[in-house]
C-alpha cells in the first residue's frame, strides 16, 4: 500500500492554498521577465500570435465599438437638449471614449474572447501533455507558449482600443448626422478639441496594462490547468473572470493617477 | 507470445543508474527506495499496478519532476545537479513517448516532426529536415500520414508518430510511457514489434513503462516489478513472476485471463 497521511495546514486549507497562489503567480511573473529578455526570441511565433489575437477581435470589437458610440450618444442627447447644449456632445462623446469606453470595452471583449481561448489553449496542452512533451525535447514551453502570447496581447489590445475609440467615434458621428446637418470633419474637429495628449497617453498606457493581464492571466491560468478536461474549462473561465476584475481595478488605479497628474 | 531472449552484455557501466530513489506527492509517497541500472542497447520494463508511480520514475530521469532523496545518473550526469542548457543537452539524447502520444494539436504530421528539429538544430537545411522527417516516419511504417492532423490518426498512429518524433533526434535512449494501452491487441504487437525494431535500429537502451504483460514479454530484457514504490524484483520475466507473492501471482492471472 501507498502511504498516505492526513494533511497538515498552516492556517488553514484555504489561506494555504491562497497565499500559495499568490506566490506561484508572482514567481509566474517574475519568470516571464527573466525569460523574455533572453534569447532565442520567437519573433515569427509573436507576430502569429498578434494575427491570431488582433484579427480575430476585429469584428467584434467593430460591431460593439460601432454600437457603444451610436448608443451611448443617443442617450446622451435628451440630457443635453434640455440644457440646449446638444452641440458639446462631440465634446462629451470623444471624451468619454478616449478617456474610458475604448480601452474599456477593447479589454472586456478581448478577456472573453482571448483570455478564455489562451487559457483552454494551454490548458488543453497542459492536461495532454504536450507542454511537457515540448520540454523534454529541450524546447522551453515557457517562452514559446506564455512570452510570445502575452507580447501579443500587450502589443496588440492598444492597437485595437485605438481602432474601437475610431470605431466608436464614427458610430456617434452616424447619430450626430442624423439629428444635425453635421460634416465628418467638422465631427471630428469639435472633438479632438477636447482632447488632450494626456488623455490619449493614459487611454494607450491603460491598454498596454489591459494586454499584458489578459495575456498573463490567460497563460497563467492555462499553464497551470489540472485535473483534465475539467480543469481546462475552470481554466479558460478563471482566465475570463480574473482578467475583467483585474482590468477594473487597474482602470480605477490608472484613472486616479491621471487625474492626478492633470491636476498636478 | 515472444520471449525476447537475446543477451545484453551487463557488465559495463549502465547508462540509468537510479540509487535510493523516494518522490512523495504531499503526504502520498509513492517511491520509496528505487534502484535500478539500465545497461547499453538493453530493454528493461517496469512493470506494476496503475498508480504506483511507474510514470513518476520517467519523468524524474527527464528531469520533468524532482526527486525528494536519491541520485539519478544518465548518460554519466547526474539529472538533479543540471539546470538549463546542459539539461536541455541531456535531453536532446532522451527519447519521451507518452501514454497519449502528446501530439501538437495545432500541428499536422510533418510539422509536428519537423518542431524538435528546427527549434533545437537551427542550421538545419529545409532539405536535411525533409530527409530526418521521411527517415523516421519510414521507420514507423506511417510516410502516407504525413500531411494528416493528429485528430484524424488512429490511437495506434498517433503512438507511432509520436515515437518517430521522439526518434528524429536520434536518441541514445528511450522512454516509453504505457506504449500499448488503449490499442487493439493487434495494433499492440505492432507497437512491441516497432519498440524493438527502434532497439535494433537506432541502437538504443529503453525503459519501458507497462502494466502489460504481453508487452513486458515481448519487449523486455529484463523486468522490474514495482510494488509499494519499490522494486520487488528485478530480473527475466520469468525470475519475476516465480516469486512466491500474492500481489505478483495475481497481477499476472489478472492480466492473462483479461
Amino acid at each position: 500500500m501507498i502511504d498516505q497521511q492526513p494533511k497538515q495546514f498552516l492556517v488553514s486549507k484555504n489561506v494555504d492554498d491562497y497565499f500559495i497562489g499568490v506566490n506561484k503567480a508572482y514567481r509566474f511573473i517574475g519568470r516571464f521577465f527573466k525569460e523574455a529578455f533572453k534569447t532565442p526570441f520567437h519573433f515569427r511565433e509573436i507576430i502569429n500570435q498578434c494575427f491570431e489575437v488582433g484579427l480575430k477581435s476585429l469584428p467584434l470589437i467593430t460591431l460593439t465599438g460601432f454600437i457603444t458610440g451610436m448608443v451611448f450618444t443617443k442617450q446622451s442627447r435628451p440630457s443635453l437638449e434640455v440644457f440646449g447644449a446638444t452641440s458639446w456632445l462631440p465634446s462629451l462623446i470623444s471624451i468619454a471614449i478616449v478617456r474610458a469606453l475604448g480601452s474599456l470595452v477593447t479589454a472586456l471583449i478581448c478577456a472573453g474572447k482571448i483570455g478564455s481561448s489562451i487559457g483552454a489553449e494551454l490548458g488543453s496542452m497542459r492536461v495532454t501533455e504536450q507542454i511537457d512533451a515540448m520540454e523534454v525535447s529541450a524546447i522551453n514551453p515557457f517562452k514559446y507558449l506564455v512570452v510570445t502570447r502575452v507580447l501579443a496581447t500587450t502589443i496588440t489590445v492598444p492597437v485595437l482600443a485605438l481602432y474601437c475609440s475610431f470605431v466608436a467615434l464614427l458610430g456617434s458621428y452616424v447619430n450626430v448626422n442624423g439629428h444635425e446637418a453635421v460634416s465628418f470633419i467638422s465631427f471630428f474637429e469639435h472633438g479632438f478639441e477636447s482632447i488632450t495628449f494626456l488623455d490619449v497617453f493614459t487611454s494607450v498606457t491603460k491598454s498596454i496594462f489591459f494586454g499584458f493581464t489578459i495575456g498573463m492571466v490567460g497563460c497563467y491560468k492555462g499553464f497551470n490547468a489540472s485535473q483534465g478536461t475539467q480543469g481546462v474549462g475552470k481554466a479558460a473561465n478563471q482566465a475570463v473572470v480574473l482578467s475583467m476584475f483585474l482590468v477594473f481595478i487597474e482602470e480605477v488605479v490608472i484613472v486616479q493617477v491621471s487625474n492626478w497628474i492633470r491636476y498636478f | 507470445m515472444e520471449h525476447r531472449n537475446d543477451h545484453i552484455n551487463t557488465s559495463g557501466e549502465p547508462v540509468i543508474s537510479i540509487r535510493g530513489l523516494y518522490k512523495s506527492f504531499g503526504d502520498l509517497h509513492v517511491l520509496r527506495g528505487i534502484d535500478l541500472d539500465v545497461f547499453k542497447g538493453e530493454n528493461v520494463v517496469v512493470l506494476g499496478r496503475s498508480g504506483t508511480g511507474k510514470s513518476v520514475l520517467i519523468k524524474i530521469l527527464v528531469g520533468l519532476l524532482i526527486p525528494d532523496k536519491g541520485k539519478v545518473n544518465v548518460l554519466g550526469q547526474e539529472v538533479e545537479l543540471l539546470k538549463g542548457k546542459q539539461l536541455d543537452a541531456l535531453r536532446l539524447k532522451i527519447g519521451f513517448s507518452f501514454q497519449n502520444s502528446a501530439l501538437y494539436d495545432s500541428m499536422n504530421v510533418r510539422q509536428n516532426l519537423e518542431f524538435p528539429l528546427i527549434m533545437n538544430f537551427k542550421h538545419l537545411t529545409k532539405t536535411e529536415i525533409d530527409n530526418r522527417v521521411e527517415e523516421v516516419l519510414e521507420a514507423v511504417g506511417l510516410k502516407d500520414k504525413i500531411n494528416q492532423l493528429p485528430s484524424d490518426l488512429s490511437g495506434g498512429q498517433r503512438k507511432r508518430i509520436g515515437i518517430a518524433r521522439t526518434l528524429i533526434l536520434k536518441p541514445e535512449i528511450m522512454l516509453y510511457d504505457e506504449p500499448t494501452s488503449g490499442l487493439d491487441p493487434i495494433t499492440s504487437i505492432e507497437i512491441n514489434e516497432l519498440i524493438n525494431d527502434v532497439q535494433q535500429q537506432y541502437k538504443t537502451s529503453s525503459i519501458i513503462i507497462t502494466h502489460d504483460l504481453t508487452c513486458a514479454k515481448a519487449t523486455g530484457n529484463r523486468v522490474a516489478m514495482l510494488l509499494d514504490g519499490t522494486f520487488l524484483k528485478v530480473g527475466s520475466f520469468e525470475d519475476v513472476f516465480n516469486v512466491n507473492d500474492a500481489r505478483v501471482q495475481s497481477f499476472y492471472n489478472y492480466n492473462f485471463i483479461q
